[in-house]
């Protein structure tokens, strides 16, 4: 067996064993990863920068868990973004484990703006973010094609309370919030078929600007409906929100994230030229003989 | 009449759905949140249904010790005890004995109520006779142990710590590490399966390196951005939105399919 065979037969174990090996020393090792700022990032920044203090935009928080590593900095990146311009975010979260990643992103962002930052070139004072003046947490309702038409109406038609109880009317950002008129932005982040609903029930229906968020994966599905304007923004997986980070001066998760992502991705790639070196290489070796 | 009735609802609801689509009327509305609030209704009776079904299905898996019978045993508890949190408050700075107990018995007594109802014909009486003993040792837990109680109205159990605790620290590792095992495999299917063996496969291999490295640092990284951008938004873009005309074009193929009745895949038997 030559050289070329046994590459071609590599026990899928050395592959792991290395992958670990790469994650792991990129974990550990202090360097920073440049990001090349695309425009598609760069449409959904410029639009909540542009926004008034006061403003509300609509976070659709639409993944569970396991999209957590991708699409967690996205909506901390956003949010945070909305926050220190003094913008006011309505939360929902139309996958079943959606509301427990809401929960938890906003706990860790209040948190985080509690404490004095330099963002985007600018100090802020650390400042509390309270629930009902600041946001509010629609929470998770089934059938989320039946949800998104009906916000549509009234919010209140589905969510008559937010996620923790309190009544919307009772809400003071709410009171005079009805439906997506009231809303500068709708931002669906998402990791599965939520979107299609978003652009087919939600803004095909009702025109409001929308903004995606998605994983790595499924990005290239969603570049139709950029181009077609009925999506005015698009940030894809983990490289997306590195590129919002950028675009704030803000380097968190996904910055962060960057630097495993980078050498995991250059493994790959050398194992994908490794095993079609092998693969042309065997290849021509049958045809000679 | 038993296939006319069901095909007769969905023609009426089908067509009436699609009529209020384009009609911006207030009438309009209230019908369409009417049917929504229907679809809903029903969407919570599907919901207990399938929960039922997911006891009776462990229940019988660990009656019968069939293969891997701990699982859904970890199911059914993960499932109790989760909805006990969500549905209980825990008062501040209060032992969380009590609290463990409540659950401990609560289970107990699901357990020999499960066992009551579906076990073995044997010692079925005394089974439920056990159950009904437990449900009031729960019931007196309930009503005596000041450390904890049921929010059924409000949505305190939502921000119960443990709720929250189990979330944080179980679900999302738990999720999270699955999807993270994706990365294994893909690194080794790229391996053995990403191969240039016709010109197809080798223009897609070249197109997917050049989106992968789009982000690499160096002096070709902008170049390969800008390609990487033309890759998405040309080619990828074209073939995208043929795909998308044609989903939506069987869309509504089948749609009409089922409102017609000439689909009838829905009522079980095609």
């Amino acid at each position: 067996m030559n050289f070329f065979s046994k590459l071609m037969q590599l026990d899928r174990r050395w592959v792991y064993l290395l992958l670990v090996i790469v994650c792991l020393t990129a974990y550990y090792s202090d360097f920073t990863v440049p990001t090349i700022v695309e425009d598609e990032t760069k449409a959904i920044y410029d639009f909540i920068e542009a926004l008034e203090p006061g403003e509300i935009i609509f976070v659709a928080v639409d993944y569970d868990p396991s999209s957590q590593a991708e699409l967690h900095p996205m909506t901390y990146a956003l949010v945070e973004h909305a926050f220190r311009k003094d913008l006011k975010v309505i939360f929902t979260a139309l996958s079943q484990n959606g509301p427990g990643m809401v929960d938890q992103a906003i706990r860790d962002i209040t948190d985080s703006l509690k404490l004095p930052k330099t963002y985007n070139g600018i100090f802020y004072e650390g400042k509390d973010i309270v629930n009902g003046i600041d946001y509010t947490f629609l929470g998770y309702k089934p059938y989320y094609a039946i949800v998104i038409t009906a916000m549509g109406q009234d919010y209140r038609i589905l969510f008559p309370s937010d996620y923790y109880g309190t009544p919307l009317d009772s809400i003071p950002m709410m009171r005079r919030v009805h439906n997506y008129d009231d809303i500068a932005i709708v931002v669906d982040i998402s990791s599965g078929s939520i979107t299609d609903a978003w652009i087919s029930y939600g803004q095909g229906k009702f025109d409001f600007p929308l903004a995606l968020g998605l994983t790595g994966v499924m990005t290239a599905q969603y570049y139709p409906f950029l181009q077609s304007k009925q999506v005015m923004g698009l940030m894809g997986g983990l490289l997306g929100a590195a590129q919002y980070e950028q675009l704030a001066d803000n380097p968190g998760l996904a910055k962060d994230g960057m630097r495993v992502q980078l050498p995991a991705h250059l493994l790959i790639i050398l194992f994908i030229l490794i095993g079609n070196v092998g693969y042309l290489a065997t290849r021509y070796k049958e045809r000679k003989v | 009449m038993k296939r006319q009735i069901p095909l007769v609802i969905v023609f009426v609801f089908g067509t009436l759905m699609v009529i209020q689509y384009f009609v911006p009327h207030e009438n309009s509305e209230i019908v369409k949140g009417f049917l929504l609030d229907w679809i809903v209704i029903i969407g919570i009776f599907a919901l207990a249904l399938g929960l039922w079904s997911l006891v009776q299905v462990s229940i019988d898996k660990i009656n019968s010790r069939k293969e891997n019978w701990e699982y859904p045993l970890v199911t059914l508890i993960s499932l109790t005890v989760m909805i006990f949190f969500g549905f209980t408050s825990h008062a501040e700075d209060a032992s969380w004995w009590g609290y463990f107990l409540a659950i401990a018995v609560l289970l107990a007594a699901l357990w020999m109520l499960a066992q009551g109802l579906m076990g073995n014909a044997a010692n079925r009486n005394v089974k439920s006779l056990s159950a009904l003993g437990l449900v009031i040792v729960f019931s007196l837990l309930a009503i005596f142990d000041g450390s904890w109680e049921f929010k059924f109205y409000t949505a305190e159990g939502l921000t119960n710590q443990m709720f929250v605790h189990f979330f944080d620290y179980i679900m999302i590792p738990l999720q999270a590490t699955m999807f993270a095992l994706l990365a294994f495999f893909i690194t080794s299917a790229s391996y053995r399966a990403f191969r240039a063996r016709n010109l197809l496969a080798t223009l897609l291999l070249i197109s997917a390196l050049i989106v992968m490295l789009r982000f690499t640092p160096g002096p070709w990284g902008e170049y390969l951005a800008k390609t990487s951008s033309w890759v998405m938004n040309v080619p990828n873009l074209a073939a995208q939105r043929a795909i998308v005309i044609g989903i939506g074009l069987g869309i509504v193929a089948t749609a009409l399919k089922v409102i017609l009745g000439i689909e009838r895949g829905y009522m079980g038997k095609g």
